[in-house]
């Protein structure tokens, strides 16, 4: 068995953009029937590579082969006929369309469609059946949980008959249970004797589930090892190229007054859809609090509803004796009260794309005195304010006139970070602190999370990654369906119990 | 899909726009050259008619200053995330705003009747635009959409107003009566011979320093105050507005507001400075003119400064162009209008992937 030739095998691929030397002659070798893990920071690379493989981009150089003979990738189409499919962290479907519909795309088989969709249904019966992927197949697939909703993108994936399934960021929307019944899945399609590769940036999937694992940085290979032979903190290091704290640092909790209270809150988004219901807890000074939850589970919401972007329709925000939620206050109002913001989505809210990274850094504050000077912008303090910014915050490159996009997404993250910072605030939210966030500025970032706890400020964290709550909370709400559903304490969390709460199974009793 | 390659700024502000320039000059060449008349004349014509002498200089500079305003109007709403298409509405009825003052008091001293008509100017356009504003902050009703409807409002209006109402009795064709001697724009020419310089007679007036002090003003707003900042937040993205605590919607009438203002002083120009009453369709398309010339000129004061120019040049120099060549008329000079818009508008990218592979070899060396 040792001469039959890999699934796939990546030769020297090399491709630029721009100036960006975005891989570089990155070779790989998967063999058949493993589970491959492509991890690394963002920006590595790892995206591009398999782009190129299922061809939405061309190499520069450099050749693929799948079963040993070299296949000519321009576009999608040649990837699939070649046997591979993709899916993609956003998935492809047609929401409107029936699950059925949407697995034929593509290969509808002539004009009219009742053939083309009788023979997938038989195909597609069996494949539920051999490989444990039963989904209803004539549901709209808009419909479906996000879980079924990639199980379909799997499923079209085989039914155009792929031996090699590339999957990108596969458990970014998947709670912890529906992650284990995917790795169930892939587990079960290995055996089958299909490839799996597997690209991820979360250590813990890597371990779990693949044979073999490569690490790229700046668009190199850097590492590749059986993943028996590595563990999570070598691959970190690899990742980053020098030693990094994957625990955070910090000393014990001493919460003190209540600073901020939330009664019964009620959120609805613009179709009058409650997305937050009935949520209550408090916020002290010195602590931090953790939200878990997956995703769209009203998180959003809560932290849009406090820091005075959303009008609750109900329930309290209670901060310094005022009661926030009745009054129509706005963000300016609530940074007045010193509640400040870090939002979820950066690049769609915390900052503006085209703004250079001074400009930003006054994004929400720019009205303050001590930016003005008699009715116009005074840029020379805007600069300044920024570059003392950027020093304290080891921002990289520390130049304030470069736009924000320049930078890599941890150094915005920081630059956002010191923004909201600056006026010191009572209350800090931030949501998904880092999220697209490289590993080196992970470490700082929860770093000057602890050390703003420890000065006394509340600060409340939103985030999907299960690390990183337990990492950093000192008290973990879990949110599901609009509800806090559990709290837990960071002494007694676990990540089984808390993916319990997420997946909707209520504490008995309430801890 | 990769990103619009990035340019140096010389390239991007310098060379794009002259390449984009020259290519439309050189399909418009060969339209002249297919109707059977000589490029290179017809070139040499519009060049002479637009800077051959000091009286086409004049009129050179009079219509890029109609292109300024509109321009500047188009810019300031873009900024704000707002495609204002509404500038000859605005100008149209900003000129209303304008000739009324000029017919009420008109016989005061200008020192008087000069700022009340641009006040009035200002205000008639700001009016003109706050109504769609209004619609689209509150009503969330597509700014492209009511301001085309406003347009036509405006030119259906004027024409009432002027027909019924303004005309000047016992006369056949829709126009008021002349204004009185103080509602006048001192030509440069008047101007300059206080200095004993001698310019010739064009309706080139001090409209034109009023459009160069708009052009400060308006890069000052946008670049160096909270409120510009707060405009281009919402123009760049809306979220973090909210999020910043910044009202979209109190943004949009504010950048509206200023638009209608700009385009507005339009009538300051046309009928102080040259034409002296009100008259059907006075703006005369200046305000679809002023989209291609914020285009062109990347929103930024001087780059429509510039364009202005150029449109001022093509408009003065392609008229010379229709009345001396037999086979070229008016309609002809429009093409060549359309294909340097096309050109520097909407196919302003043809030319940069190429020009960006071409100039990066000896960046990185």
């Amino acid at each position: 068995m040792a001469t039959e030739s890999p699934a796939l095998e990546l030769r020297g691929i090399d491709k630029r953009f721009g100036s960006v030397h975005a891989n570089r002659a990155v070779s790989l070798v998967v063999p058949k029937g493993s589970i491959h893990g492509l991890i690394g920071e963002n920006g590595a690379g790892k995206s591009t590579l398999m782009n190129i493989v299922y061809g939405f981009h061309e190499a520069d150089g450099g050749t693929i082969l799948v079963n040993g003979a070299p296949v000519a990738i321009a576009r999608p189409r040649d990837s699939i006929m070649a046997g591979i499919g993709m899916v993609h962290q956003h998935f492809m479907l047609v929401e409107r369309f029936t699950v059925l519909e949407n697995v034929i795309l593509g290969s509808e088989g002539g004009p009219l469609l009742a053939k083309g969709l009788a023979e997938a249904r038989a195909g597609l019966e069996k494949l539920g059946r051999d490989y444990g992927l039963e989904v209803p197949l004539d549901v709209e697939a808009g419909l479906l949980p996000v879980g079924m909703q990639q199980r379909v993108e799997i499923l079209k994936a085989l039914h155009h008959n792929a031996e090699i399934l590339i999957l990108d960021e596969p458990t970014a929307v998947l709670t912890p249970t529906e992650a284990d019944q995917l790795f169930r899945m892939l587990d079960l399609l290995r055996k089958q004797g299909k490839t799996v590769v597997l690209v991820t940036h979360k250590l813990r999937e890597i371990m779990a589930i693949t044979d073999r694992v490569t690490v790229m940085r700046q668009g190199t290979v850097v590492h590749n090892t059986s993943t028996a032979d590595t563990s999570p903190q070598k691959l970190a290091e690899q990742m980053v190229g020098r030693a990094v704290s994957l625990r955070v640092e910090k000393g014990p909790c001493r919460p003190g007054e209540v600073l901020l209270q939330v009664r019964e809150l009620e959120v609805k988004d613009k179709f009058g859809v409650a997305r937050v219901k009935g949520a209550s807890f408090d916020l002290r000074a010195g602590e931090i609090v953790g939200i878990a939850g997956v995703s769209g589970n009203g998180q959003s919401e809560l932290l849009e509803a406090i820091s005075a972007i959303r009008q609750p329709s109900g329930g309290s925000i209670v901060l310094g004796g005022r009661d926030l939620a009745g009054r129509s206050l706005g963000p300016r109002e609530a940074r007045q009260l010193g509640i400040a913001h870090v939002p979820e989505d950066r690049l769609r809210m915390g900052v503006v794309s085209s703004f250079s990274a001074e400009d930003n850094a006054i994004l929400g504050y720019h009205s303050q005195p001590e930016f003005n000077r008699g009715g116009l912008l005074d840029r020379k303090a805007i600069r300044t304010h920024c570059e003392a910014k950027m020093a304290s915050f080891d921002v990289r490159p520390p130049n304030p006139r470069l736009r924000i996009t320049s930078f890599s997404g941890g150094n915005q993250q920081k630059v956002v970070l010191a923004r909201e910072i600056d006026c010191n605030p009572s209350i800090l939210l931030v949501g998904q602190p880092t999220r697209g966030v490289d590993i080196g500025a992970i470490e700082f970032i929860h770093k000057r999370l602890v050390e703003l706890r420890d000065a006394g400020k509340a600060i409340l964290v939103v985030s999907v990654e299960m690390e990183e709550i337990l990492g950093l909370a000192d008290r973990i709400l879990v949110m599901a369906g609009g509800e806090i559903v559990g709290e837990v304490s960071a002494a007694e969390a676990t990540e089984e119990r808390i993916g319990l709460l997420m997946a909707g199974v209520r504490s008995e009793a309430k801890a | 899909m990769s990103p619009a390659a990035k340019l140096p700024k010389w390239a991007e502000f310098g060379l794009l726009p002259l390449l984009n320039l020259s290519a439309a000059l050189l399909l418009s060449g060969l339209i002249v050259r297919l109707i059977g008349e000589s490029p290179w004349a017809a070139l040499k014509l519009l060049l002479d008619g637009a800077f051959g002498s000091q009286d086409s200089i004049g009129y050179t500079c009079f219509y890029a200053t109609d292109f300024v305003f509109t321009g500047l109007a188009v810019a300031v709403a873009n900024h704000a995330g707002l495609f204002n298409i509404g500038g000859d509405g605005q100008a149209y009825i900003g000129g209303l705003g304008v000739g009324l003052v000029c017919l009420a008091i008109g016989s005061w001293s200008p020192w008087i009747v000069v700022p009340l008509a641009i006040l009035a100017g200002c205000a008639f356009g700001a009016l003109w635009a706050f109504v769609p504003g209004w619609l689209q902050a509150k009503r969330g009703s597509h700014i492209v959409i009511t301001t085309i409807m406003a347009n036509f409002i405006a030119s259906a209006l004027m024409t009432y107003l002027l027909v019924n109402v303004l005309i000047k009795p016992g006369q056949q064709s829709p126009e008021s009566r002349e204004f009185g001697s103080g509602a006048v724009m001192p030509s440069v020419q008047d101007f300059l011979a206080h200095f004993g310089i001698k310019f010739a007679a064009s309706p080139f007036n001090m409209a034109s320093l009023l459009a160069l002090v708009a052009c400060v003003l308006v890069w000052l707003f946008v670049w160096r105050t909270k409120w510009g900042y707060a405009l281009r937040v919402v123009g760049q993205n809306p979220q973090a507005a909210v999020y910043a605590g910044i009202s979209p919607q109190r943004t949009i009438l504010v950048a509206m507001i200023i638009s209608g203002a700009l385009a507005g002083c339009l009538g300051v120009n046309e009928l102080m400075g040259s034409e002296h009453r009100i008259l059907l369709d006075f703006p005369g398309g200046a305000g679809f003119v002023g989209i291609a010339v914020a285009l062109m000129g990347r929103n930024s004061p001087i780059g429509i400064l510039a364009a202005a120019l150029l449109f001022g040049a093509l408009y003065q120099g392609g008229s010379q162009l229709a009345f001396d060549m037999p086979h070229v008329n008016r309609d002809m000079v429009v093409l060549i209008q359309g294909f340097v818009i096309l050109f520097c508008g909407a196919l302003e990218n043809v030319f940069r992937a190429p020009l960006a592979a071409l100039l990066r070899p000896r960046k990185a060396a």
